[in-house]
């Protein structure tokens, strides 16, 4: 995989974007409740996504770990829910999440290449674990019971939690601390060299990107009404990311958008269709693409995009 | 005392001797073929599934198939490392970049077998029983059966040390893992021995599987757990070492049985605690410089 991203000079046509927006934040009044809640799950997706990306993309630290995030989140969410207002609680969630990036990000961020890999992934199957041996030994209880709010209420808190994100992930990708991240990727002892401090800056960074898998957690917990540790702790939320900004395509912001939105659709379209081969189907996509698209969706439309230009010029 | 203590140390080593034979599979798989083999406990499935089915439809005895299983996960591993795994590295930028992406694939191709086991034998529970009678140990019982997994366990791994360290395709694999380009040089056939690596990987897999459904119950999702204490044990006895691989196989096994002794249910947190204090404090492992 080519963590390496190219920096683009065209910049997304800002007129079609905002109606892009326009459109979506005015869905609830005119779409289906199903294409609500379904639009609802693909901004969860691509919160994760794109807050994973903002982090392992440029430094090509693989993390494992966005299912621990959004579990914290979750638990937020079904710990304070009767407690506290919504919106609190989902910056709770975040910070929570953020508080266990920087302190795994401290204990860990040194280790290089599968071992960090494998941390990350212990690190959820811990939480998870724990968490489930706690409720059974000493509360007593398996699962929670999360107060619910309407759908379209969940649908909006998400729009706003990816609206913030795409600023954020935008903001970091163009300023030095962005162009500092990438140069870890590329050679982190050299970066060290120039001056980078290159752990905080790495720290800081998985924190950010925690808090928006936290803020995620948070929101979804409302939805799904009951949860237990193996819901939010579900290890599958830590690989979903990865396949789908791999599929996406890391070199653009819009590559991991394009291809969370993609999978979540394909994801749901296949468990309504296929039952019982979904996750068959599911794997051999993961293989195929890791195979023969490289660099993404976005980066084989590129491709696909000069070779066209390039017959252009050929004919004339 | 002395039977509680005999208990839980034997219980520990019946445990363990599992856990190293499986561990040696993806030691070899990372270590000399560089494929982080998410999908190990797949192959540990499969095994445990066409001994299951062989005794259930035909009465095949658990340890004739082990002639059977092995070679047919063998198969499996070896084509796929010629086809997916050698396309991957060629086309990979970096051996590092082939680390990450061969671990992805691995990943899909644990949806792949998992779910065709599914398909193929259903999603429920499966077990037999095989030498279940009691086994008397200075007071403290076992099941035959787990008293056989773990000779079997041992042989097998003594075995396949001796090939690695006295036959010459073993050297050849050694120099793999030491210096891939070096070994490549020398005139060793590095395709074939790669591929040869992640097979006899497999290999190992399909004969712990066997080994577990012997004295355990079987399921096509099983996998998942056993990749992960795979994963915990190599770095416990540091990445591509063989003997560590044994030794941290059987020093978890006696972890986790003294766990389940004192708290049940906290045997999996205690692995994963181990782990990340390892990983934090000698990534190396206990064999490791």
């Amino acid at each position: 995989m080519d963590f390496v991203s190219v920096v683009s000079k065209r910049s997304f046509p800002l007129g079609s974007l905002l109606l892009i927006l326009i459109l979506l934040a005015t869905s609830p009044l005119y779409a289906p409740v199903y294409t609500v809640v379904l639009l609802t799950s693909i901004f969860m997706y691509i919160i994760i996504t794109v807050s994973w990306t903002m982090f392992s993309g440029p430094t090509g630290y693989i993390s494992l770990a966005p299912a621990a995030f959004f579990g914290v989140g979750v638990y937020a969410s079904a710990l304070l829910g009767f407690v506290l207002p919504l919106p609190a609680i989902i910056i709770i969630g975040g910070l929570a999440s953020s508080c266990l990036a920087l302190l795994v990000g401290a204990l860990t961020l040194r280790l290089r290449g599968i071992y960090f890999v494998m941390f990350t992934f212990g690190l959820v199957e811990l939480l998870l674990h724990f968490v489930l041996w706690w409720e059974v030994n000493i509360t007593g209880t398996t699962g929670r019971v999360v107060p619910t709010v309407g759908n379209t209420t969940v649908y909006y808190l998400m729009l706003i939690i990816f609206a913030i994100l795409v600023l954020t992930a935008y903001l970091i990708r163009r300023s030095r601390f962005g162009l500092a991240l990438q140069s870890i990727g590329e050679y982190e002892e050299a970066a060290a060299h120039t001056g980078i401090n290159v752990t905080a800056l790495k720290i800081i960074t998985f924190a950010i990107s925690a808090f928006f898998m936290g803020a995620a957690g948070a929101i979804m917990a409302t939805r799904w009404t009951y949860i237990d540790p193996r819901i939010a702790f579900n290890p599958l939320l830590s690989f979903m990311p990865v396949l789908m900004a791999i599929f996406g395509g890391m070199g653009q912001l819009y590559g991991p958008i394009i291809g969370a939105a993609i999978f979540t659709y394909l994801e749901e379209f296949l468990i309504t269709r296929f039952p019982y081969y979904y996750m068959l189907i599911f794997g051999i996509i993961m293989v195929v693409a890791i195979l023969y698209m490289p660099d993404g969706l976005v980066g084989l439309m590129q491709k696909l995009w000069k070779r066209i230009s390039e017959a252009k010029h050929a004919d004339t | 005392m002395i039977v509680t203590i005999l208990d839980v140390v034997i219980a520990g080593l019946l445990l363990g001797g599992i856990y190293a034979l499986t561990a040696v599979g993806l030691s070899l798989q990372y270590g000399v073929a560089r494929v982080l083999n998410i999908a190990h406990g797949e192959f540990i499935m499969i095994g445990a599934f066409i001994t299951w089915w062989l005794f259930a439809a035909f009465g095949i005895n658990p340890l004739v198939s082990l002639a059977i299983c092995g070679p047919i996960v063998f198969i499996i591993g070896f084509t796929l490392y010629r086809t997916l795994f050698t396309r991957l590295r060629t086309s990979s930028a970096s051996p590092a970049a082939f680390e990450g992406n061969s671990m992805l694939a691995c990943f899909g191709l644990l949806f792949i077998i998992q779910n065709v086991a599914i398909l193929i034998w259903g999603a429920d529970m499966k077990g037999y029983s095989y030498l279940a009678f009691p086994v008397n140990f200075g007071g403290a019982v076992f099941a035959a059966n787990r008293l056989i997994t773990l000779g079997f366990a041992m042989v097998i791994g003594s075995v396949f040390y001796l090939f690695l360290a006295r036959t010459r395709l073993g050297k050849a694999i050694r120099a793999a893992a030491q210096d891939p380009t070096a070994a490549g040089l020398m005139g060793v056939n590095m395709k074939q021995v790669l591929a040869l690596c992640f097979g006899f990987g497999a290999l190992m897999a399909g004969f712990g599987g066997t080994l577990i459904s012997m004295s355990y119950k079987i399921q096509p999702t099983m996998g998942l757990e056993y990749t992960v204490i795979a994963l915990i044990v190599i770095v416990l006895g540091g990445l591509g070492s063989i003997p560590g691989s044994f030794i941290g196989g059987l020093l978890l096994g006696l972890v986790g049985s003294i766990v389940t002794y004192i708290q049940p249910g906290l045997s999996l947190v205690a692995y994963y605690a181990i782990f990340m204090l390892l990983l934090l404090a000698k990534p190396t492992g206990i064999l490791g410089k």
